[in-house]
């Protein structure tokens, strides 16, 4: 017994330096910050204590709310659809393309749809400002060249639609991942299953919905968990593309607290916002899992 | 026994649907990709779905010059191979503590790794930009080596430990009775049989630092200091008024990604769907 807690002490000493420099670094930098949300500061000087200030000015403030509720309808554009259209484009391709055509297509589809994950936010950006730009932009000119002008809009220049248009380019985004993972996740399911219904009739819509949805529990709870918090953090898109704008019409949390660190220099607020932010999701998280394991959905 | 069944109309419906979705999501690409090589001239009188007919290879050229692309090239293979090496060192060395050595305690460990998921860089990212002015890492990019090296250890642990959880007791066993010790079961059992996983881990970090955005562009002002994905986010500004040297800014700025990602792509999805699902 003695021998065996020794050999497990002896272990400890890996783990020093990654806890260590985690530590350190994740946990020191998370503590300062939430030390800065209770101070006034630009930046430069000492900071003011001002206690929760920052937190009530927080409350009122209509931006903060708006930019929560835009982090939201991120969760739509960015987890539940990509995961929804990602299963049944998962399963066509596995059910159908790999079944008929072969490898080589099945290859070509995946690489296509999972490219936009490898190109750098920036780059997309660029290559979504080509789709979208108001007069020489993709959508616009092939909508006016089938004669629908009068739906060739200024997507992002507008309130009304600067969110819409970011939903589409972020669902181009996300699809490429939950179509892998679920892919991945079908290659592991018994084909008895799917066969034994296929002999007594069942429709391929019949078994991918009572058979195959089922068994992809698993992969459909890590693909939430992880696109709705991706969602809840968003900040690259905002940035290349509308900077929060036009007025706060894409604004969200991560960008709004950017924007206050190095915009007006409300160091303070902007650590509050960011504090709030990370404890939504630490709570969140938290939640999903726990709920995930109650439904016996993660061992 | 394999169900028989005639192809039918279904899959060729499936198969257009499919490929013709596969196009639309490559369209973009493929914009840049004419755009890039059609004479401004030409883009004003043609627009821009039109095909190129003169071919202009100016551009790239000139957007490789005026910014310096070779520079940003070698400081993005820089941090991402240095990030990559730190990160599976450190997250290997920590998930042994986990999934081998079975420390006490363990599941709270992983419980503080897991944070790095759920906090945002933001409610980093100014503490790190003044204690890093502070230490004189400021506009170094030394300083965002030691940061991405450091954050991918929370993904790195978590995937790692679920890995070496599995591990056969019996070859581990073997080793403790032979009296072999910590370091020795590491050196020549562990690592060994896990070297394809961490070159799996490796490739991931490479490919998501070289992505990463919000931490470069605070820590890194200076043009020399830019990383590729930088470069994309601050100089393209510049060419707002010329569309198509936009875009061959664009596909320069895609290309490594693209490259990399063809040559690795299987070893890229098999750490995905690693990580998703343990």
């Amino acid at each position: 017994m003695s021998t065996k807690f020794e050999q497990t002490r002896q272990y400890y000493w890996f783990a020093v330096p990654g806890v260590l420099t985690f530590a350190t670094l994740v946990g020191g930098s998370f503590a300062y910050n939430i030390f800065l949300s209770f101070n006034e500061w630009q930046g430069i000087g000492k900071p003011e204590w001002v206690g929760l200030a920052n937190y009530e000015r927080l409350i009122q403030d209509r931006v903060f709310w708006i930019s929560f509720l835009h982090a939201f309808e991120f969760i739509l554009a960015m987890s539940i659809i990509p995961t929804a259209l990602g299963l049944i484009i998962a399963a066509l391709i596995y059910d159908f393309i790999s079944k008929y055509f072969g490898n080589a297509i099945s290859t070509f589809l995946r690489i296509s749809l999972y490219v936009p994950q490898i190109i750098a936010l920036p780059v997309v950006g660029i290559l979504w400002a080509w789709m979208l730009s108001p007069n020489v932009g993709v959508i616009n000119t092939i909508l006016r060249n089938i004669g629908l002008d009068k739906f060739a809009l200024n997507w992002l220049g507008q309130s009304s639609t600067a969110m819409f248009a970011l939903s589409i380019m972020m669902i181009w985004i996300q699809i490429g991942y939950t179509i892998v993972i679920f892919i991945s996740g079908m290659s592991r399911l018994d084909p008895y299953l799917d066969e034994a219904a296929q002999l007594d009739g069942a429709k391929w819509f019949e078994r991918f919905r009572i058979i195959t949805i089922p068994q992809l529990y698993p992969e459909i709870s890590v693909v939430l968990l992880t696109t709705t918090v991706a969602a809840l953090k968003v900040f690259g898109p905002v940035y290349v593309m509308t900077n929060g704008g036009p007025g706060d019409a894409t604004q969200v949390p991560a960008y709004f607290s950017y924007f206050h660190f190095f915009s007006t220099l409300k160091v303070g607020y902007g650590a509050s916002i960011a504090t709030v932010l990370a404890m939504i999701l630490t709570v969140l998280a938290i939640g999903l899992l726990r709920f995930q394991r109650k439904m016996g959905v993660l061992r | 026994m394999s169900v028989k069944r005639k192809k039918g109309i279904a899959p060729y419906l499936v198969l257009v649907g499919l490929v013709s979705m596969a196009l639309v999501w490559l369209f973009p690409m493929y914009i840049a990709f004419i755009n890039s090589f059609k004479p401004e001239q030409e883009f004003i009188q043609n627009g821009v779905l039109a095909f190129p007919q003169d071919w202009d290879f100016s551009k790239f050229s000139k957007f490789w010059g005026e910014v310096n692309f070779s520079k940003k090239l070698l400081n993005s293979v820089q941090v991402s191979l240095f990030v990559a090496l730190i990160g599976v060192v450190l997250s290997f060395l920590t998930a042994y503590a986990i999934g081998i050595g079975r420390v006490k305690g363990r599941i709270w460990i992983l419980g503080f790794f897991m944070v790095a998921f759920t906090i945002p860089q933001e409610a980093l990212i100014y503490p790190l930009y003044s204690v890093s002015k502070m230490l004189n890492l400021y506009d170094n990019i030394w300083s965002i080596i030691i940061i991405f090296g450091v954050m991918s250890t929370g993904f790195g642990t978590y995937l790692l430990s679920s890995v070496m959880s599995t591990f056969p007791d019996e070859l581990l066993e073997a080793a403790r009775v032979d009296g072999a010790s910590p370091w020795r079961i590491l050196r020549s059992i562990v690592l060994p049989l896990l070297r394809p996983t961490l070159f799996v881990l490796a490739t991931m970090f490479f490919i998501f630092t070289w992505n990463e955005f919000l931490i470069p562009l605070v820590m890194l002002p200076s043009n020399d200091n830019q990383t590729v994905t930088l470069a994309m986010a601050v100089t393209t500004g510049q060419y707002t008024s010329d569309p198509t040297a936009r875009a061959a800014a664009a596909l320069i700025g895609f290309m490594p990604s693209v490259i990399f990602f063809l040559i690795f792509q299987r070893t890229l999805m098999r750490g995905i769907t690693l990580g998703a699902v343990k």
